[in-house]
């Protein structure tokens, strides 16, 4: 692995191993010392050109509990603002150097560019493309997930994957990266997805994905799924109008009060509520939705540092030429 | 940590510990770190994954044996040195292993770290470094099952299962049952 541009590039076994190694990782912020030494000396850039908290911060926090130094660069009030190209962005940033590129851009395929330029050396990593990929989000997404399924098959979550888990990621389908990259690597780990959202916030070509499709969200949780995600309704982008009031939106396709209620009184159903922030409260999701014990919003922001560790480590250690990673044996 | 058989190079290969060797060295050790500690009192044991884990379970067995007041599973932890080596930027990316700290932690106690083969002493600086992170405890200690020279480092074992001079050329594998399904330490000559 040379750069996480997408989860299509993680073959099963890797996102398996990338997860292992994030639950040492999430063991090491119960320590008394909540910081491991092994990017020390190293360099990592956040180069946001779009707005971002949750993601810059949990980034910035993953490289300093691996003892990197973190250079934050926003694009609003830079150069960027200016005319400075992307090129020559990121050429400067590696010649104050910087060992590794974390990069969120609004145009789709960026971090791709950066990344097979030629015009730097450092591993780009994506943190969100306009509305293509988001691997990061995924992999955090799919730890929390491999935990619940774990402990409801009552095994230990390291080594195991999402084979059997019924997902269902409720909403704004098209505009969504989160989706797209959830799509890729939970299948690839093993759980079917089935995505529910208004025929307008549908992608054409979406019947070509390896998802089920569904527009009926009631009938969907009747089937009492494993994990229900919601998306966020990201009106930044929308420029039209994809559905006639926020009203209807909620009532159809949003995780109410009445279908929290509907699920608790399922009987044995231990579904998880997830939500990749940030939320719109009432519109997607309502309060007492948000805040049930159901709901794994909170532990995905935890779990997302530790992720964003694993994929620091993987990236920055070890001999660049050789690539794969070696299983812990040999030394003495 | 000893070396992973590689099935495409036929060495020779010849067998210096067998199971009952072990047993008896790890006896030894067991009474060796009792006496040294004057008791078990504060005792604690962390191996280094892989081997050492499996070894200071077996330590902590015979400890108990011969002193009741122990609960072996108490005083045992595992404690991974991946993300405190030297050789990072050198070698393969490394998967981390699981760290198990024992159930009392290990502030103001007797910290004896347990590997299988003491060789160059870098994992035993990890270790220490490693230690660092986890508490502070009142001594640290290092037992293991071979030592076979060549340090790189000024580190020395306090309790040696079996001195094993050897040439750098040679590879020291120890198994054992509960990893390889047998107990033995084999030196095996490039050829």
């Amino acid at each position: 692995m040379r750069h996480l541009l997408s989860t299509r590039d993680l073959s099963p076994q890797e996102a398996v191993q990338l997860l292992d190694t994030a639950e040492e990782m999430a063991a090491v912020s119960t320590r008394e010392v909540k910081k491991l030494p092994v990017l020390r000396g190293r360099t990592v850039v956040n180069l946001f050109f779009e707005d971002s908290t949750r993601t810059r911060i949990s980034f910035e926090a993953a490289a300093k509990r691996l003892s990197a130094d973190v250079i934050n660069f926003a694009a609003k009030g830079s150069s960027v603002s200016k005319g400075e190209s992307l090129k020559d962005t990121a050429q400067t940033l590696e010649a104050m150097g910087a060992d590794a590129v974390v990069l969120r851009h609004w145009a789709s395929g960026a971090p791709d560019r950066l990344a097979s330029s030629g015009w730097i050396d450092a591993p780009v990593i994506n943190a969100g493309d306009g509305t293509h990929e988001h691997p990061t989000q995924a992999l955090l997404d799919a730890f929390t997930m491999r935990r619940h399924w774990s402990r409801v098959a009552g095994r230990e979550s390291i080594g195991s994957d999402l084979a059997g888990m019924r997902v269902v990621i409720v909403g704004d389908v098209l505009h969504s990266r989160v989706v797209r990259s959830n799509l890729w690597l939970l299948t690839a780990l093993g759980a079917t997805v089935t995505l529910v959202a208004p025929p307008t916030l549908l992608p054409v070509g979406v019947s070509q994905w390896p998802c089920e499709i569904s527009y009926d969200l009631d009938a969907v949780l009747a089937s009492e799924p494993d994990a229900v995600m919601m998306l966020r309704v990201q009106r930044e982008r929308m420029e039209a109008a994809f559905f006639p009031s926020a009203n209807e939106y909620s009532r159809r396709w949003g995780f109410t009060d009445a279908r929290l209620a509907r699920l608790d009184a399922a009987v044995g159903s231990d579904a998880i509520i997830m939500h990749p922030g940030p939320m719109n409260r009432g519109l997607e999701i309502s309060s007492a939705a948000a805040d049930s014990p159901r709901s794994t919003v909170l532990a995905q922001v935890q779990n997302g540092v530790a992720v964003r560790m694993a994929v620091l480590y993987h990236l920055l250690s070890g001999d660049r030429s050789s690539n794969p990673v070696e299983q812990q044996e040999v030394g003495q | 940590m000893s070396v992973p058989a590689s099935p495409e190079n036929p060495v020779s290969s010849r067998t210096v510990l067998a199971d009952a060797d072990i047993d008896r060295a790890l006896t030894r050790i067991a009474h060796e770190i009792l006496e040294a500690n004057k008791g078990s009192a504060d005792l604690v044991l962390l191996g280094i994954p892989r081997r050492g884990f499996p070894l200071a379970q077996r330590l902590a067995l015979k400890i108990a044996s011969a002193d009741s007041s122990v609960q072996p599973q108490h005083i045992v932890g595992q404690l991974d040195v991946t993300m405190f080596r030297d050789d990072l930027k050198h070698k393969p990316t490394r998967a981390p292993l699981h760290t198990v700290e024992p159930a009392g932690g290990i502030d103001g106690k007797v910290v004896v770290l347990v590997d299988d083969v003491l060789y160059s002493g870098r994992t035993i600086r990890a270790a220490l470094d490693a230690i660092v992170d986890l508490g502070r405890p009142s001594a640290v200690r290092l037992a293991v099952l071979v030592d076979r020279g060549h340090r790189e480092l000024p580190i020395r074992a306090d309790h040696v299962g079996k001195n094993l001079p050897t040439s750098s050329r040679e590879k020291v594998r120890v198994h054992l049952m509960e990893i390889d399904g047998v107990d033995e330490v084999v030196i095996e000559a490039d050829s």
